[in-house]
C-alpha cells in the first residue's frame, strides 16, 4: 500500500536521506503543534459552548503564558533553522575532486557535456557512488535543474555559472525537471538521470568519438587565437593561465578575486571589467563570437592547465571534505 | 440564534443606502460606506474571473496529457489567475471593502480623513482593472504573476507592458487607501478612543497600511524598469544587455513578500473581532495581539530573499534570510495562541461568522506551519517551485485571507445591508468551503514533496501524479460551489432577508452602536468612548446585577 502511495520520492542520493530526516522531524513537530491547536480549539469550543445562564469569564491575559508560548516556539524554530542550514551547506558545497559535467539550458532542452567529451540532450548518465558536480548556464531565460530523487534543485541563469552537486547511491532512471517557469514548453523541458553501475558507466563513457572536453577546448583556444597572448610562459601580452584556476588573482583596481568558473567566463565575455593587475586592456570581447558550449570547453581547458599539467581532472577550491565511502548513512544527520 | 430575536426596524429611517438614488449618487459619492460597496461589487467581479481561470487550470490537470487547452493558453491562465487574484482581489479585498466601511465607524469618525482621495483610489482601481481586462481579452500575459526576467523583458511577446501598467495604476489605489487609513487612525479617533482601546481590527489595518505605503512604490518602480528594458532595451535585468536577472527578483519580492501580509493581516483583524464576539470575551493578551501585527509588518520587509534560496544568491545571505523568516513566524504563532486562549471559559456560539473563524484558525495554522518547512534551507531546495509551495501559499492567501474575508462579510452584513442573511445556508456554505478547500489543496503538499513542479501544463512524463491531481480537481469544484453560495444568498437577502437590528450579535464596538444600515455620517452625535475594547462583560451583564459584578 505504501509503495502504491508513497509520501516521498525515491531516495537515490546521499542528500536524500538527510533532507527526508529533517522533513520527518518537521512533520512530527508541526503535526504536534497543529494537533495541539486543533484539539484545544475543538475542546474549548465544545466545553465552553453557550449555555443559557452561564456567562463567559473574562481573562485579561497572562504575561507568563505569552512568554512561554513565545520562547518555546522560538527554540524549536532555531533548532529547525540550524538543522536546515547544516543540510543546505552540505548541499551547496561540492566536494573537491568531483567529476565535472557542464550543463547548458535553453528553451526547452538540457544540453549536457561530460568532461570526457560525451554529449547528451535531456539525459544525464552518471555512475553510482561518485561525486558529480554540475556547472550550469543558460542561453536564454532562467531555468532550474531539479532532480527530486536527489532532493536537489538549482536555478540556471543566463550570463553566469551556477553549480550543484550530488552523489548518487542507487542505480536507476530518475526524473529531471525544469523547475523555473521558462515559457511555452516549460513542462516539456524534462529528462532522465540515468544512474549506472561503475563498470557499465565506463563502457558508456568509452564509446566517445570526440575526446575529452579539455582537448576540444585546447583546439578552440588555438583557433580563436587565445594562445598568441596567453602563452605558457611570462612573455605573453595576457596573463599566463597555467594553474590559474582556483587561485587568487590581483586585479588592476586593487581587489582580489578567486579565479573560479564564473570569473574565467566573465574574462572571456567581458575582459575589461575585472582586469588582472599589470596587463593592458587590449583583449577584445568574445561576446557573440563563442557559444556557451565553446566557453565551457575553454573553461574546462583552462582548468586542466594545472601547475602539474594533470589533464582534464582538476581540483576545485577548498571545500569541506566528503568522506570517500559510497554508502549512504541512512537517516542519520549530523 | 440571535436572528430569531432580532427586532425589525422601520425601513423608512434615512441611511447611507436610501439617502440618494441613481447611478451618479454612487459614482460621485465620497461616503466611505458607499465606496466600500463599489469596491465590493468590483472585487467580487474579479474574484469570479480569477476563480473561473482556476477552474480551467484544475480541469486541464485532470489528465496528465495537455488536452483541454493549448500550452500557451494554460500558461496565460495561471498567469492571469495569479494577477487577478493577487492585485485585483486579495490586496483590496478586506482593506478596501470591510476596512473602508468599518475603519471610520470603529474609531467613531464621520468618514475617512480624505473622502475624495478615497473615491479616487476606487477609480484608479477601476482604471487598472479595466486595463487588465482589456489585456486579458486581447491576448493576456504568459510570464506567471512573478514576471521573472529576462523571460518577461526579452523572451515573450505577450502584453507585459499593458499588464504592468494595469498593476502600476492599481498599486496607487492601494497606496492611497493605506495613506487614508494611517491618517484617519492617527487624527480622527473619537474622544476617549485611545490607542489601547482600539479594536484589534484597527491595529491590523494600521499595520497593513504601513506595508501598503512603504512597499507598493517598490513594485511600481520595478514595473517601470521592466517596461524600460522591454521597450527601450536598457540593460537592467537581462545579462545579454549587461543587466542582472536576480536584481529583478530582489525588487519583486521586496514588495511581493510583504504583500502577503497586506492580505493576511486584515484577515487576522477580522477573525479577532469575530472570536471576541462569539465567545463573549475580551481578547486574551490584547497588547500582544496588537503589537504582533506591527511586528509582522516590520519583519515582513526583511525576509524577501527566502523566495530565492535556489536562485543563485550566496550561501550566507540565504542563511540570514532563513533566520529572519523564523522571526516573522513567531508573531503569527503568538496570535494563534492568543485566539485559542480567548476561547477558554468563553460562552461560545457557532454562528456562521464563527464557523469561518474556526476554519481560518485551522487553515491558517496549517499554512503557517508548512511555512516552517519552506524557511528551512535544506528542505526549501527540494520543495521550492513545486506544488508544495502552491499549497502553502493557498493555505495562507485563500485558507487564511479569504476565510477571514467571508467571515467578516457575514459578521458585518447586517450592518452593511440592514438585512439578515439565511443562517442555515451560511453555515452550510462555511462547511462546504472548508471541506472543498482542504480537498483541493492538501493533496498538493504531497504532490510537491513527491517532486511535481509548479506551472506544468502537461505531466505525461510522470503519470504517477494523476491520483492526487484528480483529488485536487474534485475539491476545486466543491470549493467553487462553496464560494457561489454566499454570493447567491447575500443577493437574495438584500431583498428578502429579515431586517437587521442595530446590533444583532450584541457585539462590542462603535459600529454596532449606530443604526443598521448606518446614516451617512455614521453617528447621529459624536460618540464619546468611556470603555475598553471588547467590553463583553458589561454587554452581557443583566442590568440589575451590574452593580454587583463591578464590585
Amino acid at each position: 500500500m505504501l509503495n502504491n502511495f508513497p509520501l516521498w520520492p525515491e531516495q537515490a542520493s546521499t542528500l536524500a536521506h538527510r533532507v527526508d530526516a529533517l522533513y520527518i522531524f518537521l512533520l512530527v513537530i508541526t503535526g504536534t503543534m497543529a494537533l495541539l491547536v486543533c484539539t484545544l480549539v475543538i475542546f474549548f469550543a465544545a466545553r465552553f459552548r453557550h449555555r443559557p445562564g452561564v456567562r463567559a469569564e473574562q481573562i485579561e491575559g497572562s504575561d507568563a503564558l505569552e512568554i512561554t508560548w513565545s520562547v518555546i516556539p522560538l527554540f524549536i524554530f532555531m533548532a529547525i533553522f540550524v538543522w536546515g542550514a547544516v543540510v543546505y551547506f552540505r548541499e551547496r558545497t561540492p566536494p573537491a575532486d568531483s567529476t565535472e559535467v557542464y550543463v547548458v539550458a535553453k528553451q526547452w532542452m538540457w544540453k549536457v557535456e561530460h568532461a570526457e567529451g560525451q554529449r547528451e540532450i535531456n539525459e544525464l548518465h552518471v555512475p553510482v557512488g561518485r561525486d558529480v558536480k554540475l556547472i550550469m548556464t543558460s542561453q536564454d531565460v532562467i531555468h532550474s535543474f531539479y532532480i527530486p530523487a536527489f532532493r536537489i534543485k538549482q536555478d540556471v541563469l543566463p550570463g553566469r555559472y551556477t553549480v550543484e552537486w550530488f552523489h548518487a547511491t542507487k542505480p536507476g532512471v530518475y526524473h529531471l525537471f525544469c523547475a523555473e517557469y521558462c515559457g511555452t514548453q516549460h513542462s516539456g523541458m524534462v529528462g532522465s538521470i540515468v544512474v549506472m553501475e561503475p563498470a557499465q558507466y565506463e563502457a558508456w563513457v568509452s564509446g566517445n568519438p570526440s575526446g575529452p572536453l579539455s582537448v576540444s577546448g585546447e583546439k578552440t583556444f588555438a583557433e580563436l587565437g587565445c594562445s598568441t597572448c596567453h602563452r605558457p610562459d611570462m612573455q605573453g601580452r595576457g596573463p599566463n593561465l597555467q594553474g590559474v584556476y582556483g587561485k587568487s588573482v590581483q586585479l588592476e583596481d586593487g581587489r582580489t578575486v578567486t579565479a573560479d568558473e564564473n570569473y574565467l567566463r566573465e574574462c572571456i565575455l567581458d575582459p575589461g571589467s575585472r582586469r588582472v593587475k599589470g596587463y593592458q586592456p587590449i583583449m577584445p570581447t568574445f561576446q557573440g563570437l563563442v557559444t556557451d558550449e565553446q566557453i565551457n570547453e575553454l573553461v574546462a581547458y583552462i582548468k586542466s592547465l594545472g601547475d602539474n599539467q594533470s589533464g582534464a581532472k582538476t581540483t576545485t577550491r577548498a571545500a569541506s571534505q566528503l568522506s570517500g565511502n559510497a554508502q549512504p548513512s541512512g537517516n542519520q544527520v549530523q | 440564534m440571535s436572528m430569531e430575536i432580532a427586532i425589525p426596524q422601520p425601513v423608512e429611517r434615512e441611511n447611507y443606502l436610501n439617502k440618494e438614488y441613481g447611478a451618479l449618487s454612487w459614482l460621485l459619492t465620497t461616503d466611505h460606506k458607499r465606496i466600500a460597496l463599489l469596491y465590493l461589487v468590483s472585487i467580487t467581479f474579479f474574484f469570479f474571473i480569477g476563480g473561473f481561470f482556476a477552474l480551467l487550470i484544475r480541469l486541464e490537470l485532470l489528465t496528465p496529457a495537455g488536452d483541454l487547452v493549448q500550452a500557451d493558453t494554460y500558461n496565460k491562465l495561471f498567469t492571469m489567475h495569479g494577477m487577478v487574484m493577487v492585485f485585483f482581489f486579495l490586496i483590496p479585498s478586506i482593506p478596501a471593502v470591510l476596512g473602508n466601511f468599518l475603519v471610520p465607524m470603529m474609531i467613531g469618525a464621520k468618514d475617512l480623513a480624505f473622502p475624495r482621495i478615497n473615491l479616487l483610489s476606487w477609480y484608479l482601481y477601476i482604471i487598472g482593472g479595466a486595463l487588465m481586462l482589456h489585456c486579458m481579452l486581447t491576448g493576456g500575459v504568459d510570464t506567471g504573476w512573478t514576471f521573472y526576467t529576462p523571460f518577461s523583458t526579452n523572451f515573450t511577446n505577450t502584453k507585459i507592458v499593458e499588464a504592468g501598467i494595469a498593476i502600476f495604476i492599481a498599486g496607487f489605489s492601494s497606496i492611497l487607501t493605506g495613506l487614508n487609513f494611517v491618517v484617519t487612525i492617527h487624527r480622527m479617533r473619537a474622544p476617549g478612543m485611545t490607542w489601547s482601546r482600539l479594536p484589534l481590527f484597527i491595529w491590523a489595518h494600521y499595520a497593513t497600511s504601513i506595508i501598503q505605503l512603504l512597499g507598493t512604490p517598490v513594485i511600481a518602480i520595478t514595473i517601470v524598469l521592466v517596461a524600460a528594458e522591454r521597450a527601450l532595451h536598457l540593460g537592467i535585468f537581462d545579462p545579454k544587455l549587461g543587466g542582472d536577472p536576480l536584481l529583478f527578483q530582489h525588487l519583486f519580492w521586496f514588495y511581493s513578500h510583504p504583500a502577503v501580509y497586506i492580505m493576511i493581516l486584515p484577515s487576522m483583524g477580522v477573525v479577532t473581532e469575530i472570536i471576541a464576539c462569539f465567545s463573549r470575551k475580551r481578547i486574551f493578551g490584547y497588547s500582544f495581539v496588537a503589537f504582533s501585527s506591527i511586528a509582522i509588518a516590520v519583519f515582513g520587509f526583511l525576509v524577501w530573499a527566502h523566495h530565492m534560496f535556489v536562485a543563485g544568491i550566496s550561501v550566507y545571505s540565504a542563511l540570514v534570510f532563513s533566520f529572519l523568516s523564523y522571526s516573522v513566524a513567531l508573531p503569527s504563532a503568538i496570535k494563534v495562541f492568543n485566539w485559542t486562549a480567548t476561547l477558554y471559559k468563553g460562552s461560545i456560539r457557532y454562528d456562521a461568522p464563527m464557523l469561518y473563524a474556526f476554519g481560518f484558525l485551522g487553515l491558517f495554522t496549517i499554512g503557517g506551519l508548512t511555512g516552517l518547512f519552506l524557511a528551512a534551507l535544506g528542505i526549501d531546495v527540494h520543495v521550492t517551485d513545486t506544488y508544495f509551495v502552491v499549497a502553502h501559499f493557498h493555505y495562507i492567501m485563500v485558507g487564511g485571507a479569504v476565510m477571514g474575508y467571508l467571515g467578516g462579510m457575514h459578521f458585518w452584513w447586517p450592518k452593511i445591508s440592514g438585512r439578515l442573511y439565511p443562517e442555515g445556508w451560511a453555515r452550510l456554505a462555511a462547511l462546504i468551503v472548508f471541506i472543498g478547500f482542504n480537498l483541493t489543496f492538501f493533496p498538493q503538499f504531497i504532490l510537491g514533496y513527491m517532486g511535481m513542479p509548479r506551472r506544468y501544463y502537461d505531466y505525461s512524463h510522470m503519470p504517477e501524479f494523476q491520483v492526487l491531481h484528480v483529488l485536487s480537481t474534485a475539491g476545486s469544484t466543491v470549493l467553487g460551489v462553496g464560494y457561489l453560495l454566499p454570493m447567491v444568498y447575500f443577493l437574495w437577502s438584500m431583498r428578502y432577508g429579515k431586517p437587521a437590528s442595530d446590533n444583532p450579535w450584541n457585539a462590542a464596538g462603535l459600529e454596532w452602536k449606530t443604526a443598521s444600515p448606518p446614516p451617512t455620517f455614521n453617528f447621529d452625535e459624536e460618540p464619546v468612548v468611556t470603555w475598553e475594547a471588547y467590553n463583553y462583560e458589561e454587554l452581557d451583564a443583566p442590568p440589575h446585577k451590574q452593580e454587583v459584578t463591578v464590585g
